[in-house]
């Protein structure tokens, strides 16, 4: 774990660049995440990751893709969608989280 | 305290920039409950991997794709020494039932979705389920007796192209 700079912001990463500091993330640093991957988040998006920041606040782990799918009311296919690739990780990253581990 | 220059934090490989993708072909030739999730459960965690994954329903296999089972699907302890219980008691009336019901319960527990479901969530995923032509035939079953998300019955020499250069599971 490291401190590196996202934009203007100092914040803790891993060795893979993701968040380690829930405190760290904000709404701004979301949305720069996002841009480094090549998205840019819509309403639908920033639906997925309030629910992944939420829901990690109650369970303590990041939610699997069927979890969010169910719970946030987004369809697989819509996430495989706004996230491309690996959505569950993308979306993990975006919200400032560590990578789901869950296997369904 | 020390400072430190800090540089701007790396990006993570989400492997966007392989042009190749990876492929992975799984063939489910079992169909016993136990024996449908190791193969449904490895599609769906290499599809939210970014893996192209072709799944080949084939003998026994083919009751995971076939509407009329694929919600009925059974868990014998029989020959199954993993259960760590006398072999005997398996073979007693009801036991099937009650091991199946033991065992969905546990699936369910986990948050795991049942078979029907599971195929959907795989699709939804991008995922192609082929349909294997001999099985079809030996049972005497046509595409209105599988699930609708099977894209096609066919040989598995066809499989076996489709796959070029894929990854291969046999379950």
């Amino acid at each position: 774990m490291s401190i590196a700079t996202i934009g203007a912001a100092s914040v803790h990463v891993d060795a893979e660049g993701f968040l380690t500091e829930y405190d760290e993330w904000n709404e701004d640093l979301g949305t720069q995440l996002a841009a480094r991957i090549g998205i840019e988040l819509t309403d639908v998006h920033w639906r997925v990751i309030n629910f992944l920041r939420a829901d990690y606040q109650t369970l303590g782990e990041t939610a699997t893709l069927r979890r969010v799918s169910i719970q946030a009311d987004v369809p697989v296919k819509e996430l495989f969608r706004l996230f491309p690739g690996k959505p569950a990780k993308k979306m993990a990253y975006i919200a400032g989280l560590p990578k789901p581990v869950g296997c369904v | 305290m020390t400072t430190t220059q800090t540089a701007p934090a790396v990006i993570p490989d989400f492997g966007d920039t392989v042009s190749v993708g990876r492929k992975l072909a799984i063939i489910c030739s079992k169909g016993n409950l136990d024996m449908a999730y190791p193969g449904l459960i490895l599609a769906n965690a290499a599809l939210g991997e970014g893996v192209e994954v072709d799944m080949f329903f084939t003998f026994w296999g083919f009751d995971i794709i076939t509407n009329s089972r694929m919600g009925d699907l059974k868990f014998t302890m029989l020959g199954n020494t993993a259960t760590h219980m006398p072999q005997g008691l398996g073979g007693l009336p009801g036991m099937t039932a009650m091991a199946t019901h033991q065992m969905r319960k546990q699936i369910q527990d986990v948050g795991v979705p049942d078979v029907p479901e599971f195929l959907e969530q795989i699709v939804d995923s991008g995922g192609h389920l082929w349909a294997c032509r001999l099985s079809a035939e030996m049972m005497h079953l046509d595409e209105a007796d599988l699930y609708e998300g099977v894209e096609g019955i066919i040989s598995a020499a066809d499989f076996i192209e489709k796959t070029e250069g894929a990854q291969i599971l046999f379950i």
